[in-house]
């Protein structure tokens, strides 16, 4: 029987292929992440997959909402995914776990759930967490070859569960900051860029490692606007502005303000161009919107990464963007058909 | 070369055109029986100039167009009026509507047709009635009287366009209309160009159909017509939109609300332009037309088909097939659900598609909008559907209208690609039924205020009039005393003869005032009375109450006005001699 009322054909498309093709773009970035970290992010990305989905049954049902149709849309997939890329890997399993019910259940369904969210459930997942638990949000990883003792997988395991190293490990030995964080702090002990970027946990464009997961992203975020599942305004305006600012102050004085390429692959901007602000729900639906957007988030990121007080500022960057989203949305509507200045 | 001009957004759904426009345009069996509905076109109801049990012949007007915008109903082939009554339509709602039910008699035998050798020689007047009369509507599925359509207006026209485009998926009868019967097409498109006084004719043609675009062109160069030009349009859904397709042709964009002969263009189907020429050469009024049978069935086709015809005997020529779950008239995208498959093929039906589960697979649950936009990528009026999406939920219709719900030509586009199945046309169109609904009833409200107060005001001035009256009569009294008291008495002594009259002389000396006084007790009579029969409820009156009550009232002053006007005729009457 046709519906009764036309249109009585549709595109073969849905919010659960969406999702998972946006979880599929992120896996170069994690395979990148593991040859260089090591396998406890999987252990994260699990534990965040199996609260996402725990949590998100316990709100529909609560709030007498069908579950099955809503678990399978992927989308508390995608938030968890998000969310643990964004947490240390070797975080106590209760971090991952925290944070991620937080972001289910507060930023998304106390809001009315999917599409209803006006701030990036993952993003708000990593700010409690960041706020709340500074400590262990920035222990992380040394990447493979660097530190200077490694753990198994087992023990990796055994920590990340049961707390527990093997005898005469501590944690400091397998973590450091992370390499935005490392310059923040040597500039404000006097130190020259230059010197700073010869240090052994630099890379090539940025840290060393993350440089890589950072470049994962990049190439799984051109397969996203290759499908047309995000279109180009907002990476390209987001990492273009961020490139600008980045480079202005370089130039101006290259000893104190690392050059633009250095952030691009630094922290969460490449996954953030591509995967976090590109977020539909929170992000406007006009085209200009999306470039006011995408500029001030780049803006910002910047100036709390130059200026702030955290190492990073793409999440804090989303955040305050996505508060403006309904105002540009409002104010960034365009001509309809018809009404347009008509052409000479 | 032409430069095109690409509308914004758009679709390209599989267009299932090649089961259809394989074979050429079939007679259709002569049904059982015809059911005609009277309301077929936009505009009034045509009203029926039948009886029951009267015989017709074939091309008679069976309904007389009514009103300004209207049109003539006729009946299909001849045979016996057996019914004139509500029966179900061609409309999604099953409402019934007025339909005559003819009974052919085989003989197929034509009113006395006139056909018009030089229809150059006629007036405009004459051709646009006889268009009227042969009851020639947009055949693309507006279905407005084309009568009204072909005046030029104080407004130059310079483009006629002619839409071929035919962009819905299965329907393929313009395609091969084109095919099989150009040159009566382009015979037609030179008649409205004529009523228009249009400089050129652009015949726009989705690229998707080349053996049209042959035949039309071909059919240009053999009937050597000048400044006709067949255009290949690029094949995108909705390209076959009115606006859309004088937007690629020509470039100019005709916003809502806006007539586009306002902007020098005007544009009908190829099969109206068809119907046009039948109509003016051959006298041939529209009693038939082209549909394609397709969908679920065995042998999809095109059919001449006779107004009326039920949909079931139509459909069973093809061969039906098991699964058929209903039948959708016209398009899937834009098409109407049948409520049964009996009722009876309309001037607007350009399609029938046999509908199966394999087919239509039901709709998917609507999950919430997560504001992905591709319903803006593809809305070819420049919408945000899914703000629009958002007001129409949450009725906030004044917000709905702010982002222009009505240039919504509900094409389907954006429920088509929603992600999360929603229905978002059918929002819309719940939006804007909800609009219309509200300034119905605001209008009624008005009147009704309007109403209200004027026979506020003509109590209120009654009531003056009354006691100007009054307090003219008291002064006439007055000064009538006055008078009577200062002359002198003509007959001061009374003789002894008329003594008896001087007892009762004061009474006689003012009769006036006795009479003052009787007036007013009766008044002040009537008034008590008035209150003691005063309605007591007429605090609390439902507006509709108060609406009829305004309306009686409003009646009777009318009639007040008309005695009076009457009166005063007369007095002026008596006036003048």
């Amino acid at each position: 029987m046709p519906g009764f009322f036309s249109p009585f054909i549709t595109k073969p498309d849905s919010v659960s292929q969406i999702m998972l093709k946006v979880l599929l773009a992120l896996i170069p970035g994690i395979a990148l992440y593991v040859w260089y970290f090591g396998p406890a992010i999987l252990v994260s990305i699990t534990l965040a997959s199996l609260t996402a989905l725990a949590t998100e049954a316990l709100m529909l049902r609560l709030r007498n909402r069908p579950i099955a149709p809503f678990l399978k849309d992927n989308s508390a997939l995608l938030t968890g995914w998000l969310l643990a890329l964004s947490i240390p890997p070797l975080a106590p399993w209760w971090l991952v776990v925290v944070g991620t019910a937080f972001a289910i259940s507060v930023s998304k369904h106390l809001y009315g759930g999917l599409g209803n969210n006006p701030f990036n459930p993952a993003m708000i997942g990593y700010a409690v967490l960041i706020i709340s638990f500074p400590v262990q949000m920035t222990q992380w990883l040394s990447p493979h070859g660097l530190g200077s003792v490694e753990l198994g997988f087992i023990e990796q395991l055994n920590y990340i569960f049961l707390g527990v190293f093997p005898e005469g490990i501590k944690l400091d030995a397998l973590t450091m900051a992370t390499p935005l964080d490392t310059l923040k702090t040597q500039l404000h002990l006097d130190g020259h860029v230059g010197e700073i970027l010869a240090m052994p946990i630099y890379g090539r464009l940025a840290g060393h490692g993350s440089e890589m997961v950072a470049a994962g992203f990049l190439f799984g975020g051109l397969y996203l606007l290759a499908t047309r599942i995000i279109s180009w305004h907002i990476p390209v305006v987001y990492l273009g502005t961020l490139f600008a600012v980045a480079g202005l102050f370089h130039l101006l004085d290259p000893a104190h303000y690392v050059e633009p390429l250095f952030h691009w692959f630094s922290g969460a901007a490449m996954i953030g161009a591509f995967f976090i602000l590109t977020d539909p729900i929170t992000s406007p639906t006009t085209h200009r919107g999306k470039l006011i957007f995408a500029f001030g988030a780049g803006l910002l990121t910047y100036l709390i990464r130059a200026f702030g007080g955290f190492p990073d500022g793409m999440a804090f960057a989303t955040l305050l963007m996505n508060i403006c989203v309904p105002l540009i949305d409002a104010y960034t509507q365009p001509k309809v058909f018809g009404k347009k200045e008509q052409k000479p | 070369m032409r430069t095109l001009h690409p509308f914004h957004g758009g679709i390209h759904p599989a267009t299932h055109k090649a089961q259809s426009n394989q074979k050429p345009i079939a007679q259709a069996a002569l049904p059982s029986k015809l059911i005609i509905p009277l309301h077929q076109h936009v505009g009034n109801s045509a009203k029926p100039v039948v009886e029951v049990g009267q015989r017709v012949l074939k091309g008679q007007i069976i309904g007389a167009p009514e009103g300004h915008v209207s049109s003539a109903v006729h009946a299909p082939t001849s045979g016996v009026i057996a019914a004139i009554d509500m029966q179900q339509v061609a409309h999604p709602s099953g409402i019934p509507d007025l339909c005559i039910t003819l009974i052919p008699d085989g003989h197929d035998e034509w009113i006395a047709r006139e056909p018009c050798d030089d229809w150059k020689a006629e007036s405009h007047t004459d051709l646009r009635h006889r268009l009227r009369d042969a009851g020639v509507v947009g055949l693309g599925g507006a279905a407005f009287p084309s009568d009204m359509k072909l005046y030029a207006h104080k407004h130059k026209i310079k483009t006629l366009v002619l839409n071929g485009a035919e962009c819905e998926p299965y329907i393929t009868c313009d395609d091969l209309l084109m095919r099989e019967r150009a040159a009566e097409i382009l015979q037609g498109a030179e008649i409205m160009r004529a009523l228009l006084y249009a400089e050129e004719v652009l015949i726009g043609i989705e690229d998707n159909k080349p053996e049209a675009i042959s035949a039309m062109r071909a059919a240009v160069l053999d009937g050597k017509h000048e400044r006709v030009e067949v255009i290949a349009v690029p094949t995108v859904y909705p390209g076959g939109g009115a606006k859309q397709l004088i937007r690629v042709l020509t470039g100019i964009e005709v916003a809502a609300g806006v007539r586009s002969t306002n902007l020098g263009v005007q544009c009908f189907n190829v099969g109206t332009a068809y119907s046009t020429w039948r109509a003016i050469r051959h006298g041939e009024p529209l009693i038939s037309r082209i549909v394609t049978v397709t969908g679920n069935v065995g042998q999809p086709q095109n059919f001449e088909t006779l107004l009326g015809t039920p949909v079931n005997e139509l459909v069973a020529q093809t061969g039906q097939l098991p699964g058929t779950t209903g039948y959708i008239m016209g398009g899937p995208m834009m098409g109407i659900r049948l409520p049964s498959a009996k009722v009876g093929v309309i001037k607007a039906t350009n399609c029938i598609i046999a509908a199966s589960d394999k087919l239509f697979p039901p709709a998917l649950p609507a999950l919430p909008c997560i504001r992905c936009t591709r319903c803006v990528d593809v809305c070819p009026a420049e919408l945000q559907p899914q703000e629009l999406y958002w007001f129409a939920q949450s009725k906030n219709l004044l917000k709905a209208q702010e982002y222009h719900l009505f240039d919504c030509i509900e094409c389907g586009a954006c429920s088509y690609v929603c992600p999360s199945n929603i229905p978002l046309v059918q929002y819309y169109r719940f939006a804007k039924s909800e609009i219309w609904a509200q300034e119905t009833s605001k209008k009624a409200a008005d009147a009704a205020r309007e109403r209200h107060e004027y026979r506020e005001q003509r109590i209120e001035r009654e009531k003056q009039e009354k006691a100007d009256k009054l307090a003219a009569k008291e002064k006439a009294a007055q000064e009538a005393k006055a008078q009577r008291a200062s002359a002198p008495l003509p007959n001061p002594l009374p003789q002894a003869g008329e003594g008896a009259n001087v007892a009762d002389a004061p009474v006689d000396a003012d009769p006036e005032n006795t009479m003052q006084l009787k007036i007013q007790a009766a008044i002040d009579h009537a008034k008590q009375q008035a209150t003691v029969i005063k309605p007591k409820n007429t605090e609390q009156l439902t507006p509709q109450q108060q609406a009829e009550i305004a309306e009686i009232e409003a009646r009777r002053a009318r009639i007040r006005e008309l005695a009076l006007s009457s009166a005063d005729e007369h007095t002026d009457g008596q006036g003048d001699k």
